[in-house]
């Protein structure tokens, strides 16, 4: 046999497991244009699905009249409020155990709310149309600012007039929503008023927006003969999309299948239930035929998901040497028109109590209040575990802040505040148990690798160019250290609408030693399809390459929650290794059954059983494959298959340390990123390309955050961001080269040590970028400035300082 | 509304077909021709996922009427295999050098990298950047996209030469 005379090390070569950097196998499609995205799906007598939106962000839908719009030929029906209601449709629940209106039901509460709900047989006849339906409004005053939200008169959402009481507490006032709190207040406000040093500042995080390439969609079709309702659609948790589905629309869950086909880009944007969904299944119910209904991108960003909004009062408290004793956090949180934040049922701010980050913070308090405004709902984790990236911003900013109050080097006051290493598990004061961290190692190799004192030397020398009049630039020095809180369950302490966070994996092998594997999970970009074919292949011994793995169809993948919060590789990653083994277990009975040896006489090699002392008796895993199916083992059923569903102990806590070195022409606001340095530490590598690409994409859309991309609203509340052209999106000419860099320190309950990576560039280059802008400015006398960092407010904030002579 | 009939050259095939006159190119390859390599991601002519080829130059298709494309020659990305079936050279380079994720903006990333490599076959790295600057990508951050189209300029400069 060929593989008999290969060394140990050509054989684990060829399984291209965990650790190597295995090229996709999702590419060969999708560089032909062979995906299969969910507006490439065609049927036969297809109807398309168009809304009609308010144009005002708060006002009295007096009446509405589709008869113009009936009378275009092609136009099947005209969905209202109205006709949803006998359905009990025209509202829905929302992720966040709010209600949201499908279609506007007597009322609207942000631009660009669903109205009305066109079908017809042709795309641009439905589109045609959607202008066509009168709407009659009565404009209402509008509320824009959260905080005026929480004084005024005006009442938004009159459908909870005199509920006192909503999904997470008591409510304060009629655009209030809940109150959540963690850590100790009392303790935490003493420590504040009896310390050396107490810097505050009020942090913002402003409201952006995930906006993946590809909008949301889906295709509704309801088999009128077998009662069966299949609904295809960018959806980033197919299986609770199903559960949700058969909970509002009372159609047994056997009888909904529910598939997301590829989908391009996620970022938390497809995590949501939709109105789009519920209208298009509503048509093809009334139709019996299949309707098509896809976003177009000013939908995209005017309706769906925003992300953010998070106005974060914020004091720390430090002797006078710089050791932190106490974090306080006040967040009034901007939810839009409803709350249909995406965060699990116990955590209506999400994670956010991850706010200590990496620093031994001996007390904390945080309190969220939540708050009605005449925006979008949403407030869904973009590219982050839920809230994590406006902790990581807080804490960050706060860092900075308090270097300043204390005249001391902010790397230096990171470094004597961090958990030491042999703090892990650590208890933080905010009620988390961080799993393991080496955080000093990692910040001295970063500081190391960009050469810190020889920077700041040469920011010295520029500052003295600059006031001399040498030079109109700025050197500015940006620095993170953040700690991220990914894999959401527990189930104990994690659900969203009531559905258990664990995940799952069911692994078939093949007699001819080839292997099925699906997931409950769904990839948007991550390569799902290679790296958890990698995780199999050096848990069992089969080749990577002959691994098909499938997600996204409800009728045939085992039960999980999806893709986002980074869950996939630290939920579904050890529900793989745990199925794996599951394999690994049987496939070493039937071994040993094989080579006449007792069960503990035989051990894995790579991708054999060997007989333990004496290596030259093995069997393969292809022969174990193949015997498993076609030989009569006494005591041992026929078949190699396995499945599991993970529910994990506790999330892993990836960390990080990011420097970003950029010049600031102070005459035009013009930031240019000279240098940028991520080491990320995500536990065990499962495939370094492909986090490296992960690294570089977030690092992307964190540079989008913090230099300009926002959903910025006007008094009246109109979007100001809803195209392409007003919404900041880096092109290849804007971005920089990134260099990347790793430790490992392997998360110590995960079955591969794994911790997942795709948020954590996000997280930490955010308040890398703007630490950065506000590095550049520190000697003027800058604290704190608002994001997004754009030329114009740069420049305001150059001018600002008396900078412009 | 009545519809025209258009003729034109996509991927080296004739196809004719009845089109209203507004369709814009892309949905006419997409819906009529189920050409669906080409996407949408904004119709404002910002993102270029849309992007083909039309008589040797790189286009939005989502901005152009099926009606101006009358008679044209159009490339998409399904036309830039080779024709064995196997992936093209800037196609495998990509793969090679994981210039794509979510594989939503590759078409137009590919399609448009072709026609940059014949204005200019030996782009300096700003170049590529520059050149591609019509296409945006949410996911890769176009470090790898870039090492990608420079892979794939060294490829086809090796080719050429090797073929001379
Ligand atoms: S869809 Fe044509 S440029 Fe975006
Ligand atoms: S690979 Fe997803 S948009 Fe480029």
């Amino acid at each position: 046999m060929k593989d008999e005379v290969q060394t140990p090390a050509e054989r684990t070569a060829n399984l291209k497991g965990m650790g190597t950097s295995r090229k996709r196998v999702e590419d060969v499609r999708f560089t032909q244009g062979r995906g299969n995205y969910v507006d490439d799906i065609k049927m036969d007598g297809m109807l398309y699905g168009d809304f009609v939106r308010s144009p005002y962000a708060h006002a009295r839908v007096v009446s509405v009249n589709k008869e113009a719009a009936l009378a275009i030929p092609g136009v099947v029906a005209v969905l209202t409020a109205e006709d949803l209601e006998p359905l009990g449709l025209h509202w829905m629940p929302t992720l966040a155990g709010d209600k949201q209106m499908v279609l506007a039901d007597g009322k609207v509460l942000f631009q660009g709310q669903e109205v009305a709900y066109v079908v017809a047989d042709d795309r641009y006849v439905a589109a045609d149309a959607a202008e066509l339906v009168e709407v009659e409004y009565e404009e209402l005053p509008v509320v824009v600012d959260p905080f005026e939200a929480l004084k005024t008169d005006v009442v938004l959402r009159e459908d909870l007039a005199g509920q006192t009481e909503g999904a997470h507490g008591p409510r304060k006032h009629h655009n209030h929503i809940f109150t959540w709190e963690a850590g100790e207040k009392d303790a935490t406000e003493a420590v504040i008023a009896g310390a050396d040093v107490v810097a505050e500042e009020m942090v913002y995080y402003h409201r952006t927006h995930p906006c993946p390439l590809e909008t949301c969609g889906c295709v509704a079709s309801m088999d009128k003969v077998t009662g069966k309702l299949t609904l295809y659609g960018t959806f980033q948790a197919p299986h609770a999309i199903r559960t949700v589905v058969s909970l509002i629309s009372g159609i047994a869950e056997h009888n909904i299948r529910v598939i997301s086909p590829d989908i391009g880009g996620g970022f938390g944007n497809k995590v949501g239930a939709y109105p789009g969904y519920v209208c298009s299944v509503v048509a093809s119910i009334v139709t019996g035929k299949p309707v098509k209904w896809i976003e177009d991108r000013m939908e995209n960003l005017m309706s769906t998901a925003f992300a953010r909004d998070y106005w974060m009062q914020g004091k720390i408290a430090a002797t006078s040497e710089g050791k932190i004793t106490g974090l306080w956090c006040h967040t009034t949180a901007d939810h839009g028109g409803f709350d249909a934040c995406a965060d699990p049922t116990k955590f209506p701010a999400g994670f956010m109590n991850i706010c200590t980050g990496s620093y031994d913070i001996p007390t904390a308090y945080l309190a969220v209040d939540g708050v009605y405004t005449n925006k979008a709902p949403g407030g869904v984790a973009y590219r982050c575990s839920f809230r994590v990236t406006e902790a990581a911003y807080f804490i960050e900013r706060m860092i900075e802040v308090l270097a300043i109050k204390l005249n001391m080097d902010a790397a230096e006051l990171r470094r004597i505040n961090f958990i030491r290493k042999d703090q892990f598990p650590y208890q933080s004061a905010l009620g988390w148990e961080y799993d393991s961290g080496d955080y000093h190692t990692a910040w001295d190799k970063a500081m190391n690798a960009v050469g810190y004192d020889d920077l700041r030397a040469e920011q010295a020398q520029q500052l003295e160019d600059f006031n001399a009049g040498k030079t109109r630039k700025l050197m500015g020095i940006g620095l993170t250290h953040f700690t991220e809180i990914v894999g959401a369950g527990p189930v104990k302490n994690c659900d969203i609408l009531g559905l258990g966070m664990f995940d799952s994996c069911e692994i078939r092998i093949h007699p001819t030693g080839s292997a099925l594997a699906r997931l409950g999970t769904i990839s948007q970009g991550q390569g799902h399809a290679t790296t958890f074919a990698q995780i199999i292949a050096s848990e069992i011994g089969i080749p990577a390459d002959d691994i098909t793995l499938e997600e996204g169809d409800t009728d045939t993948a085992p039960y999980g929650l999806g893709t986002y919060g980074s869950r996939s590789t630290p939920v579904a990653g050890a529900a793989t290794a745990m199925a794996g083994r599951k394999i690994r277990a049987k496939a070493q009975m039937i071994a040993a059954y094989l080579l006449e040896v007792h069960d503990d006489d035989v051990e894995f090699d790579i991708d054999r059983f060997v007989v333990k002392g004496a290596p030259e008796r093995f069997k393969t895993m292809k022969e174990i494959a193949f015997a498993a199916y076609n030989q009569a083992i006494p005591g041992i059923e026929p078949g190699l298959e396995a499945v599991s569903y993970y529910d994990p102990p506790n999330m892993t806590y990836p960390f990080g340390a990011y420097v970003c070195v950029l010049d600031i022409d102070v005459d035009t606001g013009e930031a240019e990123v000279r240098q940028f340095y991520a080491l990320d530490d995500c536990g065990t590598r499962i495939n370094p390309m492909i986090i490296e690409g992960q690294v570089h994409g977030g690092l992307t859309e964190a540079l989008a955050i913090a230099m300009g991309q926002e959903i910025a609203y006007d008094e009246m509340g109109n979007v100001k961001t809803g195209t392409l052209m007003d919404f900041f999106w880096p092109t290849a000419w804007e971005t920089p080269n990134y260099q990347t860099d790793h430790t490992t320190t392997p998360s110590p309950h995960h079955p591969i040590g794994a911790k997942g990576v795709g948020e954590s560039p996000n997280v930490g280059g955010v308040p890398c970028f703007s630490n950065a802008v506000h590095d550049a400015f520190k000697s003027f006398g800058l604290t704190q400035t608002h994001m997004p960092h754009d030329h114009w407010r740069i420049w305001k904030t150059a001018n600002g300082l008396g900078l412009h002579g | 509304m009545s519809k025209m009939h258009v003729k034109m050259t996509v991927n080296g095939k004739e196809v004719e077909a009845l089109a209203e006159p507004r369709t814009l190119l892309i949905h006419f390859l997409r819906e009529d021709l189920k050409i669906t390599g080409p996407h949408i991601g904004c119709e404002t002519s910002h993102c270029g996922a849309c992007t083909v080829d039309i008589d040797g130059k790189s286009v939005k298709s989502c901005t152009v009427f099926v009606a101006q494309a009358n008679g044209a020659d159009v490339t998409t990305v399904e036309g830039l295999v080779n024709e064995d079936g196997t992936l093209g050279v800037i196609q495998e380079m990509f793969r090679e050098h994981h210039g794509l994720q979510c594989g939503f903006c590759t078409p137009g990333m590919i399609t448009r990298a072709h026609r940059l490599l014949q204005e200019n076959p030996t782009p300096s790295e700003e170049e590529v950047r520059f050149g591609m600057a019509g296409n945006l990508c949410r996911c890769t951050g176009y470090q790898n996209i870039v090492k990608s189209i420079l892979a794939a300029a060294d490829h086809l400069n090796a080719q050429k030469e090797a073929a001379e």
